[in-house]
Order: structure tokens, then C-alpha cells, then sequence
């Protein structure tokens, strides 16, 4: 149809249920795709935001710039879960985590190849992409 | 600028299905509260209502309720702060009564979970969250106050037993609160037991009995300025002290795992509007809608040092006869937590243990109250300090 302006709804693809498919970061998932997670910065006044933001609220400036989550981070936190919201129960058992990179932290889930015992606060591990079975993409963090 | 007073406390019982509907859930503690303050429904200049509204399937129930109690053509309108929503009405209303708006306002707080069932309202709870960024990888409300007791075991050696001691507690009080949704006694073995539902695992490390459970409910405080107080009320009990805050919703975005930072900074503005400290507290209401939020309630609050909750609950120092007594109603994990109820909830004990009126659970002559009432995982707090 002539006019019709086609919707870039990439993001519907992050995690087991995406609950948001337009925003600006958008760019995030195909960074994922091609192995990449990318946070952004602000190329105004330098403040770098994990999760990335499309908008600076400190210089108030749009003008952003991506950037590579690389290295190690410490692990601030974690739970193993048993239930599960709605939509997310055939991924269990499960456990979310917080990796601190110092400058920023990354929230997602261990590895599920990663055994309970092994997991423990104040570990280094090292955040990789994750394609899940039913063909959305997240990220998970393994033993550095 | 005058004082602001509570002349009138209600609540609703709190249960697990209310029969009924939102309307006449709230009437329940609004009938309460004006029995209390004995007024009438002319005499309240504006009615704020609390809730979280996924919860309804009203739209915009604030002028469903006001009519259904007798609250027009006086306005009206909806206040959310997810768990903390009547404890941010109180707030609202003591600006609305000092900009001398209104003489007299009514802060109800409601909620029907049953609406929905247990698995949607978990769901819902997990958008609570970022929903962008941490609700894909599957967040629920326990797991990330399981992080928060992790990262507070791992830093300074609390164990699950002390937080099974806080239900412990909880239960110890819940028994003798005949409007809490859990009435049975809980014992620290019940949660070594492989078969006891309360020991089975939800979230590592919470179990099921450290977790408060859904419920209906309903709450109301009737607020004054301070000549309608004296006027309607033998036994005012005045706002000494108001502090509220927020957070980044994501919990990437948070410095500290070992406590909320939203209480600290309202306890900070709390105490300074109030001009008190934390050793001045004879009584208090925190959200324990997990036992790790009362173990960080402890520390935030200035009860504890960082790390030392611990240390009170082992001493049973928060006990009825201990040296700070909380959550002597059961709290919210034997009450019951119905979202928007809960801030008016804790409030109501706080009046009626200041007033001298809180019975079997009375504490031996209180003359400075707190209320701790948190929305989200630390995403808003509030911290209201009452006195005589």
C-alpha cells in the first residue's frame, strides 16, 4: 500500500516474552544477532547507560553512541527460581543475576549449564548472547 | 502552618476471596474509620483513592467508590504508588490540607486481587518491574527480594533462619489480629521440614513462608487540619514527620542489593520534619512483604547498623516487650498484602497503638510511631512518623 510506513518492532524478539517492540534502542537486538551487547553513550557529556537509553538526562542530548559490553563482571546477585510468571514456565528452573561491571550492571540470567553450587556472589563471569529454543534472543552470563 | 491530625483509622478484614465487590470492599474500612472519627460524609472536603489499578476492572474507580460512599459532589481522584499508594495518599492529603484546600480529607486504600487469577497477578507484579529490559528474562517480585537477601547473606552473614525468625515473629502477632489473612502459628523447624508447604522453595533463598500472600482489602484514614482535629477528635494523633522517594525501576540501575535506598532517604526526611531519631521510635509498622524487607526495614530505618538486623530479631529485641517493637500486628505476612490497602493498613495500627487502643497487642505507652510502607522493590518508599 502506497504510504504505508513499515514498523521496526526488533525488539518483540528480546527475551522468552518481550513485553516492548518499538523503541529507538531497537538497534540493541541486531547488535545481539551479530553476537554483541552493546550498551550506549551519550556523545555529548560521555554518560554511559547500561541498559542503553535512545536520551541523555543529564545533558539532555539524543545523541547517542553504542558501545561494547566486553569484559568481566562481578556477580552482585542472583536467585534460582521455582515459580515462574506467567508465559515463563517452560524455562524453569531458572536464575536471574546481576553482573557489576563497575561503571554499570548488567541485569539477566546464568547460564542454565552452569550448575547451582558452582554460583556464587562476588564471582567473575562474563555476559554472552543466547539464542532461546523458541527463536527469541537474550543474553546469559557464564563463568569468566 | 497548623498541625495535621488522623481522627478516624479503618480497615476492612483482609481475605482471599472477598465476596463482594470493590465498592462495598471499600465501604468496609470506610465505615470503620468514620465510626471512629464520628462525622459525617459532609464534613470531608475531598476523598483520595489508592490502588494499583492492573488489579481492576473498574476504569478509574475513584468516582465509582466516592459515589458509592457518599463522597460527592466532593472531588476525588486516584493516587498508585504500587504497594506504597496509601502511604503516598496520607502525603497528598496533608499537602492538600495545609495549602488549605481542604479542612478535612478521606484517604481510602483498596484492593481486589482475587479480580485476577494468582498466576496473572504474579505477572502483573513482574511489570512492576522494567518491563523492557529485566521482565523478559522472567523477574517475579520474590526473586528480586531473593537477590536482595543473597546479596545481604553473601556481605554480612545472615542466614535463612533469621529470616525465618522475622515469620516467626509475624506469626506470633497474626494469631491475635483477627483481621489478618494467616492466623496459624509458624515455628523456625517448620522451614526445615522437606514436607511443610511453608519450607518449600519459591525463589532461592526465600521460601514460601517468607513470603506475605495476596489478599482483599481495604483501608481509610480521615485526615484534618489541626482545629477540625481538636474539634471532632478526643484523641488526635498528629503527622510529626513525612519522607518519600524513588528509585530506578530497573534493578540494574541500584547501588546497593543490602537495602533500599528509598527508605533511607524518606526515614532521613522523616526524622529531620519530624525532628526525632531513630532511638526516639516506641513502635513501628515496616513492609514485610518478604522477611528480608523487614532485615533491611531494621537497617534502613536506623534500628540496626548495616548488617546487624540480624542481631534484633536473634534478641527478639522487635518483639512486643523488646527495645523496638514491629509489626506487632502480624504485619504484612500475616495480614496479608492488598496493594493499596496496606500503607492505611500499617497506619491504622500505628494510630490506634499511640491512641492506647490496640488491645491484646498493645505496647506499653507509646508516644512516637513510624510507618515503613514501600511500592515496587524499593521503586517508592514512604516513612510517616505519628504522634500523640
Amino acid at each position: 500500500m502506497a504510504g504505508k510506513k513499515e514498523t521496526d518492532d526488533r525488539f518483540k524478539k528480546f527475551g522468552t516474552v518481550s513485553f516492548t517492540s518499538l523503541t529507538k534502542t531497537n538497534d540493541f537486538i541486531t547488535y545481539l544477532e551479530e553476537g554483541k551487547i552493546m550498551g550506549t553513550r551519550c556523545r555529548v557529556c560521555g554518560m554511559t547507560f547500561f541498559p542503553p537509553r535512545a536520551d541523555c538526562y543529564n545533558c539532555l542530548s539524543s545523541d547517542m553512541e553504542w558501545f561494547p559490553v566486553t569484559g568481566t563482571g562481578k556477580l552482585a546477585s542472583f536467585s534460582r527460581l521455582k515459580y515462574a510468571p506467567v508465559g515463563f514456565e517452560g524455562d524453569l528452573p531458572y536464575t536471574i543475576a546481576l553482573l557489576d561491571y563497575g561503571t554499570y550492571k548488567v541485569f539477566g540470567r546464568v547460564a542454565p549449564d552452569v550448575s547451582e553450587d558452582e554460583i556464587k556472589v562476588g564471582m567473575e563471569m562474563k555476559a554472552e548472547v543466547n539464542r532461546l529454543p523458541n527463536g527469541q534472543i537474550n543474553f546469559v552470563f557464564r563463568k569468566a | 502552618m497548623g498541625k495535621v491530625g488522623i481522627i478516624g483509622v479503618g480497615q476492612s478484614a483482609f481475605v482471599r476471596n472477598y465476596p463482594g465487590s470493590i465498592r462495598e470492599l471499600a465501604f468496609e474500612g470506610f465505615k470503620e474509620a468514620m465510626q471512629d472519627a464520628k462525622i459525617k460524609t459532609t464534613d470531608i472536603g475531598a476523598s483520595i483513592i489508592c490502588s494499583a489499578p492492573e488489579y481492576d476492572k473498574q476504569r478509574s474507580p475513584a468516582g465509582v467508590l466516592a459515589e458509592y460512599l457518599g463522597l460527592i459532589p466532593q472531588p476525588t481522584f486516584y493516587l498508585e504508588s504500587l504497594c506504597s499508594s496509601s502511604s503516598m495518599g496520607l502525603r497528598t492529603a496533608y499537602a492538600l490540607i495545609q495549602s488549605g484546600l481542604h479542612d478535612v480529607v478521606a484517604v481510602i486504600g483498596f484492593q481486589k486481587m482475587s479480580e485476577i487469577t494468582s498466576a496473572e497477578s504474579q505477572e502483573r507484579m513482574g511489570r512492576g518491574a522494567d518491563i523492557q529490559w529485566e521482565s523478559p528474562f522472567g523477574t517475579m517480585m520474590p526473586a528480586y527480594y531473593a537477590m536482595h537477601a543473597q546479596a545481604h547473606m553473601a556481605k554480612y552473614g545472615t542466614t535463612s533462619e533469621d529470616l525465618a525468625l522475622i515469620r516467626v515473629k509475624a506469626a506470633t502477632y497474626g494469631q491475635k489480629n483477627p483481621k489478618a489473612v494467616y492466623r496459624k502459628p509458624v515455628t523456625l523447624e517448620m522451614f526445615s521440614q522437606p514436607d511443610n508447604p511453608l519450607a518449600s522453595p519459591i525463589a532461592s533463598p526465600l521460601k514460601v513462608g517468607d513470603c506475605c500472600a495476596n489478599a482483599d482489602g481495604s483501608s481509610c484514614l480521615i485526615v484534618a487540619n489541626e482545629e477540625k482535629a481538636k474539634e471532632f477528635c478526643q484523641k488526635p494523633v498528629w503527622i510529626m514527620g513525612l519522607g518519600s522517594a524513588s528509585a530506578a525501576v530497573n534493578i540494574a540501575g541500584r547501588d546497593s542489593l543490602t537495602g533500599l535506598s528509598v527508605a533511607r532517604a524518606s526515614a532521613a526526611q522523616a526524622y529531620k520534619m519530624a525532628g526525632v531519631t531513630p532511638n526516639d521510635i516506641d513502635v513501628a509498622e515496616v513492609h514485610d512483604c518478604f522477611t528480608i524487607a523487614e532485615m533491611m526495614a531494621y537497617e534502613d530505618l536506623g534500628f540496626a547498623k548495616p548488617g546487624e538486623g540480624k542481631d534484633l530479631i536473634r534478641s527478639k529485641e522487635t518483639y512486643k516487650e523488646g527495645k523496638i517493637p514491629v509489626n506487632v500486628d502480624g504485619g504484612l505476612l500475616s495480614k496479608g498484602h492488598p496493594i493499596g490497602a496496606t500503607g492505611g493498613s500499617q497506619i491504622r495500627t500505628i494510630v490506634l497503638q499511640l491512641r492506647g487502643e490496640a488491645g491484646e497487642i498493645q505496647v506499653k505507652d507509646p508516644e512516637i510511631g513510624l510507618v515503613h510502607n514501600i511500592g515496587g522493590v524499593g521503586l517508592y518508599g514512604n516513612v510517616t512518623i505519628l504522634g500523640r
